[in-house]
C-alpha cells in the first residue's frame, strides 16, 4: 500500500512537471524546435537579454509590484486597525465584505468593472491617454487590499488590548500607543500581507489586461502579446528563468527557516 | 477606560474610501453599463441578447465543472497520500505542489501547449514509436486537461492542509472500534476534510469558468468559452454593454454557487475566500 501510495504522487507530479521541463531543457534548443533537441545553446537567452522590452517590461512589473503592495500595506493596516476599533459591528462586516469583493470575483470581472470606471471617467474629463501606470496601480491596490487585511487583521484579534491600555496609562498618546506597542506586536502580519501583495501583483495578467494601455506593460502582458500568434522561443528562456527564480525563492521561504531554528537551538545547547 | 481617539477614528477612513472609489463604484458601473445602451440611455437589450449567449455558458459552466470533479477525483487521493509521508517528505512534496501555483498561468498553460502541439514533443514520440499522432490542441478534450492542468494544485493543497490539521486519533479511534480502511475513510476522514475540500472547488471552479487564456491556446480559438466572449466583447467600446451583461451573469452566478457550496462546510469563514490559498505557503 506505501509503495502504491508512493507511486501515485510520483506520476501525478511527474505528469504536473513534465511540460515545465520540457520547457526548460527546449529553451537551451538551438534549433528551435519543439519536437528535437539538436544542440545545447544559450542563444534564446541571449535574445531575451538583448530584448529592450523585455526588460522594461521586467522593470514595469517590479515598479508596479513594488509600489502597489507597498500603497495597499499602508492603507489596509491602518483599515485594519479603524476596524478593529470600529464599535459598529454593521459597518466592520460592511467593509470586510466589500473588501473581499475582488477576491471572490473571477479576475476577469473586477478587470473589466475597473475598466468600465474608467472608461466612464475617461469620458467625464475628456481624456484620451487615460489608461496607463495610474490606472494600473490603481487596479493592483485593489485587489492587493483584501490580502493585507486577510494577514493583518488576525494580529489585531490577537493582541492584549491591555497592553495599548498600560501604554496610555503611562502618558503615552493613542497614536503613540499604536506605533511603539501595537506596531511591532502586527508586524509579521504586515511583512506577510505585503509579500503576498508583491507576488500576486507581479503575477496577475488578467486585471491588468483590462487597464492597461501599450505604453506600460508589464512582464505577464509581455508574454501574452509574445505568445498570442506565433511560438517564441526567447519565450522558453524567460519561463524558464522564472521557474528557476520562483524554485529558490520557494526553498529558501521554506527552508531557510528550519535551518536557522535548528542553528538557534544547537546554540543554545 | 479605553478612548477612541480621532487617530483611531479616521484610521479606516483612506481604506473606506478606497474601497467605495474602486470596488464598490466598478460594480456600479457594470450594472450601469449592463442596464444601457451605447448612448447611456436605459434598455434591456443586453439582457434580451444574452439568450443567444447561451450555449456559451452551458459549455463553460460544462467545462468547469468536468475540470473541478476531475481535480477532485485526481487531487483528494493525493493530498491524503502526501499526509501520510514523512514530515520531511510532506515539506517538499508542498514545496512541489507550490511550485506551479507560483508561476505564472500563462507560462504553465505555454508549457502544455508546446507538449502537447501537433508538432509538439509528444507526437514526435508517436511518430518515432510508430504510433498515429494525437491532436489534442483545438479539442473539447484539451481545454479540460489545460484547466486540469493548471488548477490542480489550487484542489491538493487545502485539502493536504485539512488532512495536516485531521487530529490522528480520530483514526487509530475508528480503527479500533472496528472501522476497516476504507470506512474510516469514508465515515471519519472525508467527512473532517469537507472544509478543504470545499476550498478546493471554489478554488478550481471560479478560475475555470471565466478562463480566456486556457482556451486560446489549448482550444486553439475554436473554443469559445464565457470568459472569451467577455475578453472579445471589451476589445470594441461598442459592445461593452453586452459585456458588462455577461459579466454581470457570470458573477451572480458565482455568488449563486458559492454560497450553496458554503452550506455543505461547517466553517463558512474558511472555504468562503476565492484565491487565498495561494498565500498557504509563503506566510511565515
Amino acid at each position: 500500500m506505501k509503495f502504491l501510495s508512493r507511486c501515485y504522487i510520483g506520476l501525478i507530479f511527474l505528469l504536473l512537471y513534465v511540460p515545465i521541463l520540457v520547457l526548460i531543457v527546449f529553451s537551451f534548443n538551438e534549433s528551435g524546435s519543439l519536437a528535437e533537441f539538436s544542440g545545447f545553446s544559450f542563444m534564446w537567452y541571449e535574445e531575451l537579454f538583448n530584448d529592450e522590452e523585455a526588460l522594461s517590461s521586467l522593470m514595469n512589473s517590479l515598479i508596479l509590484a513594488v509600489s502597489s503592495s507597498v500603497i495597499a500595506t499602508v492603507i489596509g493596516t491602518f483599515g485594519a486597525l479603524g476596524l478593529h476599533r470600529m464599535r459598529s459591528k454593521y459597518v466592520k462586516g460592511a467593509v470586510n465584505t466589500v473588501t473581499n469583493i475582488p477576491m471572490m470575483n473571477p479576475d476577469i470581472v473586477t478587470g473589466v468593472s475597473m475598466m468600465l470606471l474608467f472608461v466612464a471617467v475617461a469620458a467625464i474629463v475628456k481624456s484620451q491617454s487615460f489608461f496607463g501606470f495610474g490606472t494600473m496601480l490603481i487596479a493592483h491596490v485593489t485587489f492587493n487590499l483584501p490580502y493585507v487585511l486577510l494577514s493583518v487583521m488576525p494580529r489585531f484579534k490577537g493582541l492584549d488590548k491591555s497592553l495599548s491600555e498600560a501604554a496610555q496609562d503611562l502618558g503615552c498618546t493613542p497614536a503613540r500607543a499604536f506605533f511603539m506597542v501595537e506596531l511591532p506586536e502586527i508586524v509579521p502580519g504586515i511583512i506577510s500581507g505585503l509579500m503576498l501583495g508583491f507576488t500576486m501583483s507581479l503575477d496577475d495578467f488578467v486585471i491588468s489586461h483590462f487597464v492597461s494601455s501599450p505604453d506600460f506593460q508589464t512582464l505577464p502582458l509581455y508574454v501574452y502579446n509574445q505568445t498570442a500568434h506565433n511560438v517564441k522561443f526567447s519565450m522558453y528562456a524567460l519561463s524558464a528563468l522564472i521557474v528557476v527564480v520562483i524554485l529558490v525563492i520557494l526553498l529558501v521561504v521554506n527552508f531557510a527557516g528550519s535551518v536557522g531554528s535548528r542553528k538557534a537551538s544547537k546554540k543554545r545547547r | 477606560m479605553r478612548k477612541t481617539s480621532l487617530f483611531q477614528k479616521i484610521a479606516a477612513a483612506p481604506h473606506i474610501l478606497w474601497a467605495i472609489l474602486f470596488i464598490v463604484a466598478p460594480m456600479i458601473f457594470v450594472l450601469y453599463f449592463a442596464f444601457t445602451d451605447a448612448e447611456g440611455k436605459f434598455a434591456l437589450a443586453n439582457i434580451a441578447s444574452l439568450s443567444q449567449y447561451g450555449n456559451v455558458f452551458v459549455l463553460s459552466i460544462a467545462f468547469a465543472l468536468i475540470a473541478t470533479a476531475i481535480c477532485l477525483v485526481i487531487g483528494y487521493p493525493l493530498a491524503y497520500f502526501m499526509s501520510r509521508q514523512s514530515p520531511r517528505a510532506q515539506k517538499i512534496l508542498m514545496v512541489l505542489v507550490m511550485l506551479p501555483m507560483w508561476c505564472n498561468l500563462l507560462i504553465r498553460t505555454y508549457a502544455l501547449m508546446a507538449l502537447l502541439d501537433n508538432g509538439g514533443l509528444l507526437n514526435a514520440l508517436l511518430e518515432k514509436l510508430g504510433l498515429h499522432k494525437v491532436s489534442i490542441v483545438g479539442t473539447n478534450f484539451g481545454v479540460i486537461l489545460g484547466m486540469v492542468y493548471d488548477f490542480l494544485p489550487y484542489m491538493v493543497l487545502p485539502i493536504f492542509t485539512a488532512m495536516t490539521k485531521l487530529d490522528k486519533r480520530y483514526i487509530e479511534a475508528s480503527h479500533d472500534l472496528g472501522c476497516n480502511g476504507w470506512q474510516t475513510m469514508t465515515r471519519v476522514i472525508m467527512p473532517l476534510t469537507v472544509s478543504g475540500v470545499i476550498s478546493g472547488i471554489t478554488m478550481v471552479f471560479v478560475p475555470s469558468i471565466s478562463t480566456f487564456y486556457i482556451s486560446q491556446k489549448l482550444g486553439a480559438g475554436k473554443i469559445d468559452l464565457v470568459g472569451d466572449t467577455i475578453e472579445r466583447l471589451f476589445q470594441n467600446p461598442s459592445t461593452y454593454n453586452v459585456g458588462a451583461a455577461i459579466s454581470l451573469v457570470m458573477m451572480l452566478l458565482i455568488i449563486i454557487s458559492v454560497r450553496i457550496m458554503n452550506h455543505f462546510s461547517d466553517d463558512e469563514r474558511e472555504s468562503g475566500h476565492g484565491k487565498s490559498g495561494k498565500g498557504g505557503g509563503i506566510v511565515p
